[in-house]
């Protein structure tokens, strides 16, 4: 069992202060929705948990099982165990998926010698067409394939913990169903912990949420369970005024 | 010796060159020592001179020394293999080497031209490449530059494709001290098409200039142009292409892209795109950026975990895998990649002393 533990977490991006105090704590397993309106701060908070350059922390802490993840530069971050589904997947050219996931099993300590199996197996497992492995990472794919890769990537990874930051943002309904539901196995199968930020609760019908919180103006406003995300898509954001 | 002058930087061809520090009278014509494999069916060794459309002071100095090797591939003639290499081994020489490829109609053939001199050799080195595709004739040549850093280059290329031909014209520089390749891509037949590509990476003080002309004269032609390029350690590079639409190339197509990382402060490049176009109905585009790696790129690969200088690795050596993976010669890819590799590990060496 693995906790994730972020306190009184503020962040400024190029002087201006995006997170004005978040709370949260997750436990291996357990999936919490973030959700928010635009500017509420989701992605701000999806790139300062994984150390991206151009945001600041202010004050508070992020602790991984009792580690200080903010004293850690972004790769030691994702080797401690802390992954970051993009919202919007980098293209990096020249580099193939497969050449990537072998460096970063590398930097994990682990043999590669299963690596081309288990590539191919969780590939098919996501419909992610395998040959798109040994091509340019997310170079010339559609929004669903390169959701369909990210999330392929979570999965042989194997962290304690993820953000998937808007994972349903220009998603078809398939591609939407098949990353969420493998999500949502890796929460059974490898207990992985999830923290779902996202503007729609439509993604929360096929990534069950235990605990639904909701994030205006940086900071938690309230926190509940699915029946929340229930009450949002009914009321709206401007009933959780912050 | 020759009679022309020596150009200056004020000339616009000229522009960024080191051309101001060269003391071409400090140089004595000397024999290349050169080795060619392949076909013997289509080897000629022959003094007869081609003449050039742009002929100046270095043609002119090739001209004079250089014994050229002539490659003429017969008629329908296809599958022909050439491998030129040069090794340039005496300080203070002048060397002059001159490929001709005459590709009769309906022909194929493929060459690649190496430059080898041996680490601290100041030689001069003065190529002349002169290509002619006869009509629907494939012509794929490669220039390979693994001079040393003190070695100079100034090279002269010059093709021409006639109706529905292909040329695909690549170079790799990794040497030379200052080294420049000027290519004149000329399509005079209708349907005629060229690739250009070029991989360039230049650190300590050396400097790599690169001067294309893709030139459309006849109608539905198409040429692509790829360079890419890095500067590493105090170097330099300079890329400056030209299209030339004709007026009669009504239909055509021409690109050019040229990217260029820099992968230390005092690095510096240049990319100067240019089109001339005297005809309607053409596709044309130019892309052109200089700048260093990408943040981005480095921050997702380092949100998998992997560290920042094999992330930095990665994506240069991902940068250049789209130029080797468009060389004909998969075997020489290969060869070419791992030297990426390991002088991109030497210059990172020195970078974090």
């Amino acid at each position: 069992m693995s906790v994730l533990e972020i306190r009184n977490l503020r962040a400024t991006v190029a002087g201006k202060e995006i997170l004005t105090g978040m709370n949260l704590t997750v436990r291996s397993g357990e999936v919490h929705a973030i959700m928010g309106p635009n500017g509420a701060g989701k992605s701000t908070f999806s790139a300062v948990l994984m150390g991206k350059r151009g945001y600041e922390v202010t004050s508070g802490s992020v602790e991984l099982d009792g580690v200080d993840l903010l004293a850690m530069p972004t790769w030691q971050r994702a080797v401690a165990g802390l992954h970051l589904v993009m919202q919007y997947p980098t293209e990096v050219p020249g580099v193939h998926v497969d050449e990537l996931i072998e460096q970063a099993w590398r930097a994990r300590g682990r043999s590669t010698t299963e690596l081309a199996g288990a590539v191919v197996a969780e590939a098919e497992r996501i419909n992610f067409d395998p040959r798109l492995v040994q091509r340019a990472v997310n170079v010339d794919l559609s929004g669903g394939e390169k959701k369909r890769n990210e999330t392929m990537q979570l999965a042989l990874l194997k962290p304690k913990f993820a953000i998937l930051d808007e994972l349903d943002s220009g998603l078809d309904v398939d591609a939407l169903r098949d990353c969420a539901r493998r999500v949502e196995d890796a929460t059974n199968e490898d207990s992985l912990g999830a923290i779902v930020v996202t503007h729609y609760a439509r993604l929360l019908e096929d990534l069950k949420p235990d605990f639904v919180h909701i994030l205006v103006k940086g900071r938690i406003v309230e926190s509940g369970g699915p029946e929340l995300a229930d009450r949002l898509e009914a009321d709206g954001y401007a009933a959780f005024s912050g | 010796m020759t009679t022309l002058a020596l150009p200056t930087t004020e000339e616009e061809i000229w522009r960024y060159s080191r051309i101001d520090d060269l003391d071409l009278g400090a140089f004595s014509p000397q024999r290349c020592t050169t080795q060619v494999v392949g076909d013997p069916a289509i080897l000629v060794q022959s003094s007869e001179a081609s003449v050039l459309k742009h002929e100046d002071v270095f043609t002119q100095t090739n001209l004079e020394n250089s014994e050229a090797i002539v490659i003429r591939v017969p008629k329908s003639h296809a599958g022909g293999v050439v491998e030129i290499i040069h090794r340039f081994d005496a300080s203070g020489a002048l060397y002059c080497p001159r490929v001709v490829i005459e590709a009769g109609e309906n022909s194929e053939v493929s060459v690649v031209e190496r430059f080898v001199s041996a680490d601290g050799v100041k030689a001069l080195v003065i190529p002349v490449l002169d290509v002619r595709a006869a009509q629907a004739a494939r012509v794929s040549y490669l220039a390979v530059n693994e001079l040393s850093a003190t070695t100079w280059m100034i090279a002269h290329q010059e093709a021409e494709g006639e109706r529905d031909s292909n040329l695909n014209l690549s170079v790799v520089a990794l040497g030379g001290d200052y080294a420049r390749v000027r290519t004149e891509c000329r399509l005079v037949g209708q349907g005629a098409s060229a690739q250009q590509v070029a991989l360039y990476f230049a650190d300590g003080t050396q400097m790599h200039d690169f001067r294309t002309t893709q030139e459309h004269v006849a109608p539905r032609t198409h040429s692509d142009l790829l360079f890419k390029g890095a500067v590493a350690g105090k170097s330099k590079s300079v890329y400056t292409g030209l299209i030339k639409i004709h007026p009669h190339a009504r239909g055509s197509e021409a690109y050019q892209t040229n990217r260029n990382l820099t992968l230390s402060e005092g690095a510096w490049a240049e990319s100067v795109p240019n089109l001339d176009i005297e005809t309607n109905e053409v596709k044309c585009s130019h892309a052109s950026t200089v700048g260093p790696i990408d943040d981005d790129q480095r921050f997702y690969l380092e949100s998998r975990g992997i560290e920042p200088a094999t992330a930095e690795r990665l994506v240069v050596l991902g940068f250049f895998n789209e130029v080797l993976e468009r060389l004909p010669n998969k075997v020489l890819a290969a060869e070419l990649y791992d030297r990426v590799v390991a002088k991109l590990a030497a210059s990172e060496t020195v970078g974090s002393e």
